[in-house]
């Protein structure tokens, strides 16, 4: 190894082929007789299907066939359990998966109903229209708290209440720590709905070719190799039969990633009974009401402080948004209890929650994924404690840290990974300090905000710590070939959404083989190329399928030394790898290219060893015992306009410890791209129902997402605490910069409007919203 | 709806001659009857900036354009602003602001980059020299979910200095 490239701000390999509209996205593939379907779907939140009628559309011009739930037969099954329910003890589970299309009862705006397919998308679309559907319109569950109220209309009429699950969790004894308390503090806490919102809308095409059987599926999933099992199963084909391949995905956050979306079920079986390849592309309303959301969620929640503001236990019963079916188990409410503790040593803790059915979009994980709720609770919680108390904000914090000896730090509770929580490693202290430097805490405090207030301005400051539970198991693998050319290539079987796998990956194997970054060709998302692991989720790319690149490519390594050491007959420890060669240390004369080594370890005639694997090729795979805990702290000076309440975020600093960095300029680009959602999320975004559950703002005209001129400059810093879970020392980085921003923004404004004595207990927020909060106070 | 235009226009320096519905959305023309799948298509009403192509020299949304109403003009594409760029040229045959964009990590998934960039080369050959809050008004009608916009704004400022 010559130039260690883990660690560089390498610019990204896959950028030309997107700079210059090359890249592959789902929507650009065009095939020979492609056919085009549209939906039809849902206007009624909830209501029995009297009937449907298709004549009209079969008439249509173009329509090649109309679908309905009747007409799949017996492919026509519920979605498959994504997530089993953790081993907790008395768990309550009753899952219900969403159908791929609705038989009897629709239960939210925008399930699908009927399927057309026709010769162009436009025809398709006309024909959808004249599809009739008769309902009987059924009372609608909108609110969370009215899905457990006794006389609640039924979402699934087999269960006796719309209750998803109960889970209750323990570490300690709570009442014992309410009982020495000095202070206990108790409030309810909102945080609503919002979407993803992927530029790129969700797309299938599913080609089925007779003659060679073989399923060709291009999809914008998270997850290609599971979505090829799981139609390989469902279409009763070999896994082999089927190729499932995310290409560019244009954006993913979590929705991309819900096994099985009823597109994603139906377009290889239309493709399949009809022979044609088959397209369909989501359009930015369906988006709104197709694609799975996240967020809502209702805490009545405690803390438990000693005199010295140190925190006794937490108290915490909650309700979670699970839509109309919760496909995705228990994960996204179980992020949320077993982060809320955060980076605080709390010795008890009682944490309950119930997940309901209600009658809106399906909620599985979107970017950050249910841990934003624990952290708005706790950061919130230390707040107002910090206020009775009167303490400092910070002091309460670092008063209530891990300290770093403390590590591994075990929670006690149950993690969505089905481990006990228990933190790896991290060194909060030093964070904190630096971000408090960065912010200028002290000079902002003692000096700014008392002569910015003199002057009648409502400046105030957020500072909040989280963490976030990054790169769980299973397991991810790569293969790592080098080939003839020198050019190496890498297979994993995870799907790439813009997190920079193609260089990240690459910098890992470049510094294992001694080849230049551009010499490294990555592929991912494609099952014919490697088919064994489990998706981008939970910030768990660079984490798992990082380390299973790093043990392939070093078991090439090992091959390239091997061989070389019999070609050069030379002990192994004299030879070094660098620019793209084997050599004798100090003789770069000695130097045989990788690419003659891999011919030369690939002949094809005469004898070789027996045992001898060919070429220089390597498969390995990487799984971690559990997930790695990132941490870091988010503060931010704000100001609010007090006549239009609309704000002005003058300074946004994080400090954040992912671990061992890859490349720094992903990093950054990671974090600056969740705070920009963290920023939707606490003060642009919201989902508008009525009480009918219809979505009133299913356009990108009416839900507001954060365009450049509301985002702040964020200035970075980085702490490295190595994980000791895997060889690269990583911890997972993509949700970080979204967890926090809920709180920092509840405190920064609550600071900020402080004359005015508003407390902030929601979110999201809106310039409206805080104009409502400041004239109720 | 059956009743077919012949639009005939410059794409790329190409001269296109086609008949087309008058609904046809002139992104799905380029996209899907032109091949011109750079384009990309974010919400097909004009709020997100992603399908964003010049119309004689003018950046125009083409999702909220019919095709038939480029009846006459010079578009271009993404695909057209480094007509001299192929995978094995290397990135310096890239437009500066393509090149900008790499340089500054101005993008992630990519998806809504044509668009910026669409957006930004006019933009740039109008007023060289921006202020950073002339480029964040010149962007601010584009929509990325990806980067928090920070390093396109710093590739705004680079793609000024690499065409000034």
């Amino acid at each position: 190894m010559t130039t260690q490239l883990f660690g560089q701000p390498i610019k990204r390999n896959e950028d030309p082929r997107l700079l210059t509209g090359q890249a592959l996205f789902t929507d650009d593939v065009k095939l020979p007789d492609m056919l085009y379907a549209a939906f039809v779907r849902s206007d009624f939140a909830h209501a029995r299907i009297l009937s449907i009628d298709v004549s009209g559309a079969l008439e249509m011009p173009g329509v090649v066939a109309v679908y309905t739930a009747e007409d799949l037969g017996a492919y026509w099954q519920p979605g498959p359990l994504l997530v089993p329910p953790p081993p907790v003890p008395d768990l309550v589970f009753n899952p219900r998966m969403q159908v791929p299309l609705a038989k009897d009862k629709v239960r939210h705006v925008g399930e699908p109903i009927a399927v057309v397919v026709a010769e162009s998308r436009y025809q398709a679309e006309d024909a959808a229209e004249q599809v009739f559907v008769e309902f009987d319109p059924l009372p609608a569950i909108v609110e969370l708290e009215d899905a457990l109220l006794e006389d609640a209309p039924l979402i699934h009429e087999d269960l006796d209440a719309n209750l998803n699950a109960h889970v209750v969790q323990h570490k300690g004894d709570y009442a014992q720590a309410a009982a020495q308390a000095r202070l206990i503090v108790k409030r309810r806490f909102l945080y609503d709905r919002g979407i993803a919102a992927a530029m790129e809308n969700r797309g299938v095409v599913a080609a089925w070719d007779a003659r060679a059987e073989r399923l060709t599926m291009w999809d914008t999933t998270q997850a290609p190799v599971v979505i090829r099992n799981g139609i390989a199963a469902m279409l009763g084909l070999s896994e082999m039969q089927v190729r499932v391949i995310a290409p560019f995905i244009g954006g993913g956050f979590g929705p991309k990633i819900m096994m099985f979306y009823p597109e994603e079920v139906l377009m290889p079986w239309i493709s399949m009974r009809l022979n044609r390849p088959v397209k369909w592309i989501e359009d930015r309303q369906e988006n709104f009401f197709a694609t799975t959301q996240e967020r809502g969620q209702i805490h009545e929640s405690e803390i438990a402080v000693a005199e010295d503001g140190r925190v006794l236990g937490v108290k915490d019963v909650f309700l979670h948004d699970a839509g109309a079916y919760a496909p995705y188990g228990l994960t996204v409410a179980l992020n949320s209890q077993c982060t809320l503790l955060g980076q605080y040593d709390v010795p008890h803790y009682h944490t309950e929650f119930r997940s309901v059915f209600t009658n809106k979009p399906i909620v599985t994980p979107y970017r950050g994924a249910g841990r934003q709720h624990g952290v708005f609770v706790m950061e919130r919680l230390l707040d107002l404690a910090a206020k009775e108390l009167g303490m400092d904000r910070v002091e309460i914090r670092r008063r209530n840290l891990i300290s770093p000896e403390k590590f591994p730090y075990n929670n006690e509770i149950i993690y969505q990974d089905f481990a006990p929580l228990v933190y790896d490693s991290g060194n909060y202290g030093p964070a904190l300090d630096k971000a408090l430097e960065l912010i200028g805490y002290r000079r902002f405090i003692d000096e700014e905000q008392p002569r910015l207030r003199a002057e009648g301005r409502y400046v105030g400051l957020g500072l909040v710590t989280y963490v976030e539970g990054t790169g769980i198991g299973p397991y991810e693998g790569a293969k790592v070939t080098v080939e003839t050319s020198g050019r190496v290539s890498v297979a994993s079987g995870i799907g790439t959404q813009g997190q920079g796998h193609f260089t990240s990956f690459a910098q890992i194997v470049a510094d294992q083989l001694g080849v230049g970054v551009g010499d490294v060709r990555l592929v991912t998302g494609d099952t014919a190329e490697f088919y064994w692991g489990a998706g981008t989720f939970a910030s768990r790319g660079a984490v798992v399928a990082g380390n299973a690149i790093n043990a392939a490519a070093l078991a090439v390594r090992k091959k390239i030394l091997q061989k070389a050491s019999e070609e050069l007959e030379i002990d192994q420890e004299d030879l070094e790898l660098a620019d793209g060669a084997v050599r004798v240390k100090g003789v770069p004369a000695s130097a045989i290219k990788l690419g003659d080594l891999a011919a030369r370890a690939n002949p094809t005639r005469g004898a070789v060893k027996p045992g001898t694997e060919p070429g220089l090729e390597a498969t390995d795979y990487f799984g971690p015992e559990r997930g790695a805990t990132a941490s870091g702290v988010h503060a931010m000076i704000v100001e609010v306009d007090p006549e239009t309440m609309l704000i002005d975020i003058r300074r946004y600093v994080v400090v954040h410890d992912c671990g061992r960095v890859i490349n720094p300029m992903i990093l950054e680009g990671q974090i600056h791209g969740g705070v920009a959602q963290g920023i939707g999320n606490a003060f642009y975004e919201q989902l508008v129902w009525d009480k009918n559950g219809q979505l009133l703002n299913a356009s990108f005209m009416d839900y507001l997402l954060p365009t450049a001129d509301v985002m702040p400059v964020i200035e970075t810093d980085h702490m490295e605490t190595p994980s000791p879970l895997n060889p690269l020392g990583i911890k997972g980085a993509g949700e970080a910069g979204a967890i926090p921003v809920g709180p920092l923004f509840a405190q920064a404004l609550e600071d900020a409007l402080s004359p005015l004595g508003v407390e902030i207990l929601e979110i999201p927020l809106s310039p409206n919203r805080l104009f409502e909060l400041v004239n109720d106070a | 709806m059956s009743q077919r235009y012949t639009i005939r226009l410059t794409v790329n320096g190409e001269k296109i001659e086609r008949d087309v519905e008058p609904r046809l959305l002139l992104s799905d023309f380029l996209r899907h009857e032109l091949r011109l799948t750079g384009t990309h298509v974010g919400c097909e009403h004009g709020s997100c900036g992603a399908c964003t192509i010049l119309l004689d020299g003018q950046a125009v949304r083409s999702c909220i354009m019919f095709a038939v109403q480029a009846d006459g003009h010079a578009l271009t594409t993404i695909e057209g602003v480094a007509p001299d760029w192929t995978a094995s040229s290397g990135p310096e045959a890239m437009h500066p602001v393509q090149i900008a964009f790499w340089e500054k990590h101005g993008l992630q998934c990519g998806y809504c980059t044509p668009g910026f960039i669409m957006t930004l080369i006019p933009f740039l050959e109008e007023n060289p020299h921006p202020s950073d809050e002339e480029i964040i008004q010149a962007i601010s009608g584009n929509i990325c979910r990806c980067t928090g916009y920070q390093n396109i704004v710093a590739a705004v400022r680079r793609a000024a200095e690499l065409m000034g």
